[in-house]
Order: C-alpha cells, then structure tokens, then sequence
C-alpha cells in the first residue's frame, strides 16, 4: 500500500501526467511537484509523483559507498 | 534506473556492511531496533536480513503497515456501506480485513459492490462516470493521506457530490512517541520510514534523538539501504551517541515536500486517534475540515468508527509496539495463518506475522 516506484516522467499537462516506471507508462498526479519537467526522475506512490528521485544524489552515495567499503569490482 | 538499482543490491558491498555490523556487534548487549514500516518488515523479511544479522541484534517490526492498525469498527462500516447498494473502493490489502463483526470479503459475497484499486484517483474517475454514491476507504499514513486530501480538493471544485472519503489515516510520529513512553519499551534504534519521509521529511522525529537519547535513520527498501541504516544504528548506539539521520537522501528532503502538506493541511485537522490494538494516541489521526464535510463519509453517512478491540487471543497490539515477536503470539503459526488469519497482522502480506510466517523466522 505504501509501495512507491521510481520513474521517468514523459509528459505533464497541468496536474496530470504520465511517467515511465520500468517500461510501463503509468498516469501520475503531480498536484505535489509543480515544477517537475520531462525527462527527470519520480518516485510514484498510488498514483501521485510524491517526490523528485535525485539520481545524481544515488549515484554519489553508491559510490561514496564503495570507497569506503573497498568494493572495487 | 536499472543499472541504480543493481547498485542498490550489491551482494559484494552487502557482505561487506555487514561484516562490519557483526564487528561493532561483537560480545556487545543486545540491541533492539524497530523497522516502524511495514515496507522494511517485507524487504527485511525477503533479504533474510533477520537470519543474516548477529544474534544480539534483534529486529522488531512495527505500528507502520495501516492495514493492522485500522479499527475493525472501520471495515465494519465499510462494509455496511457496500451492502446499502453504495460502491466501496479500497486498496486491495484492506478486503481480506477481519473487522469487528464481518470483512469487506464477506459483504462483496453477499453482493456489496467492492472495487478495488491503486489509487484514489480510480474513485474520482467512477463517480464522474457512473451516477451512484462512491465512498474511498482512505487508509493509511503520510505517505498517501496527501493524496487523499488532493482527491477531495479536486472533488470540491468540479462539484462531484456523490464522492466522498471515510478517512482513517495516521500519524507515524506520535505512535513512535507512544513506543518510547512505555515502560517496557525495548527499543533502542528506528529505522525510519523512507517513504512517509518524503512527505514529512526528518525534523518530525528529531525528539527521538533529543528528548529519548535514541536514534534513528530514515532508509530506502533495498539490502544496501537497510544494512547502511542497520550498520549506522549500531554505530551510534555502540559509541552512546543519537542523532536522527537520512541514509535516504535520493527522495528524501530534510523539509519534505510542502507542497503535499500544505494540500494535507487544507483538507485535514490532526485529531487523537484509537489504534487497534493500541488504543489511543494523541494528535495520531486525521479528520476531514468542516469546509469538506460533504465529502466526508462519515459525515454523510453518519458513520461512528468504534471497535478498536482485536480478536479473541490476537496480540498484534503487542507485535506492533515491539513488546512481542510474533512467533511468541500463543496463535501464531497454530491457529493464525496466512490461509486462515486470526488477526490484522497475519493477513496482510506486509503485516508482521505474515512475514515472519512466509520467511520462517523464529
Ligand atoms: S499470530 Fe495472529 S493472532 Fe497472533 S498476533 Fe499475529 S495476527 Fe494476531
């Protein structure tokens, strides 16, 4: 219920929009980001994009991550 | 995204976290934690985190998963609803629901209309498109009450009388309070909810920290975002400090998301709440403004929610303030199973006991 789903978003028309989660294209609200655009990141919960999914941020964690684990593969 | 969230499963780099979790563990006193989301129990659950882990870190599940602490008052109504020939449309988790006296199951058997869907916006597209009474059943926490509040905004403005919502939403901060006022509290850690935090952000549980001296850290669902907020959480227990931390800061903001609070707060007051099996926490729920009453459910239909209590020899309320392992309910696994659920914490896939029932922990 409390599941959220990371996409990209394709289109936005005022509050509604379509974002792409894993190949699927899904209708999503976005009452909650207005100044969302096309081509950025969402994590989706029942139907509303609830919050920006920052990618770069991902990234540099994972790697921040890897340092200091010594994961070198 | 894909080659992310590869990353964020990365055995190498799993094994190597928890190599360090097991050293900082090392001849320690047990520690405690909660994973207050139902979400967590399910990845944790999955991971096998639980059996992975050293055997004086114990994982507690929590209050976070809102098919369990809905009142059976609540699916009774709801399905009395369904039964008046009014069409009831609820997220799949809360149809299997045992309430005080029937369950959404038995009243769609006995033709009650029952639509379920994965979002509120399928209730506003029915009650635009078909010309009878649709109620939503708006369960669960600040994740998805925002999401609520915007349907009836929208409902508002195109005048679409015969929507409405019987609100049951709830809190996650005040129940976490509530576990840290007990006396037999146990828990000396949280591992926060990654999902609600993007909405209410990390300030809320900053008392945690600064009035209890526990800590927490707000986590995403994957094995790398649980074991770093593991390994944090026995860091700073280990070393006596506590802090509130965001290992999730991918989609969480400190400040959340304004915008879906402002839209929360247009449309809801906060107001005490019971829990079932719980019982009461101050400030933990929602309630429809007066401005919205008409597409309050409970309002339209004159609908007092009681029956708070659980089944007979249930001891969920215990499950989910981390006072009992489900495996220590006298039911679990004899009486209570997933085929033939006694309680709200085995029926839902993501409720305590049925985790702890599908992944076999002790
Ligand atoms: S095992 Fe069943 S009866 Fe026992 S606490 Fe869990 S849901 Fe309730």
């Amino acid at each position: 219920m409390c599941v959220s789903v990371p996409g990209q978003v394709i289109e936005i028309d005022g509050t509604s929009g379509k974002v792409d989660v894993a190949g699927n294209t899904v209708e999503a609200d976005f009452s909650f980001l207005p100044d969302v655009k096309p081509g950025e990141y969402v994590l989706v919960h029942a139907g509303f994009a609830i919050q920006k999914y920052d990618q770069a941020e991902a990234l540099e964690t994972l790697r921040l991550l890897r340092e200091a684990y010594q994961v070198t593969s | 995204m894909e080659l992310l969230a590869k990353g964020y499963r990365d055995e190498d780099l799993g094994r190597r976290i928890l190599s360090r979790i097991r050293g900082e563990m090392d001849g320690a006193p047990t520690v405690r934690l909660m994973e207050v989301c139902g979400t967590h129990t399910m990845s944790i659950g999955k991971l096998g985190l639980r059996r992975a882990i050293p055997y004086n870190l114990v994982l507690l599940s929590g209050p976070g998963w809102p098919v369990c602490v809905t009142p059976g008052g609540y699916v009774d109504a709801a399905a009395d609803l369904a039964l008046d020939g009014i069409t009831v449309i609820t997220f799949g988790d809360m149809v299997r629901v045992p309430g005080s006296r029937t369950s959404l199951e038995r009243a769609r058997a006995s033709r009650g209309r029952i639509v379920v869907a994965s979002s509120v916006t399928a209730a506003l597209d029915l009650a635009r498109n078909e010309g009878g009474d649709v109620v939503f059943l708006a369960v669960g926490f600040e994740t998805t009450a925002p999401t609520t509040a915007a349907a009836v905004l929208t409902a508002s403005r195109e005048g679409l009388n015969n929507f409405s919502v019987l609100v049951s939403h709830r809190l996650v901060p005040p129940a976490l309070r509530l576990i840290m006022d007990d006396p037999d509290c146990a828990v000396s850690g949280f591992i926060l909810p990654g999902h609600v935090s993007t909405i209410i952000g990390t300030e809320p549980y900053e008392f945690l920290a600064d009035e209890f001296g526990v800590p927490g850290v707000v986590a995403g669902f994957e094995l790398i975002d649980v074991l770093v907020a593991l390994e944090s959480l026995v860091h700073m227990i280990r070393s006596g400090a506590a802090a509130v931390n965001n290992a999730y800061t991918r989609v969480v903001r400190t400040g959340g998301n304004r915008k879906a609070e402002e839209i929360m707060a247009e449309v809801f007051e906060v107001v005490d709440t019971e829990w079932r099996g719980i019982g009461r926490i101050p400030m933990s729920g929602l309630a429809v403004r007066e401005e919205y009453a008409a597409f309050d459910a409970a309002c339209k239909y004159g609908i007092q929610v009681g029956g708070c209590e659980l089944p007979p020899g249930c001891s969920c309320g215990s499950v989910l303030r981390g006072v009992l392992r489900p495996a220590e309910c006298p039911l679990f696994g004899r009486r209570c199973t997933p085929q033939q659920p006694v309680g709200p914490c085995m029926v839902s896939t993501e409720g305590a006991c049925a985790v702890s029932y599908k992944y076999g922990e002790k």
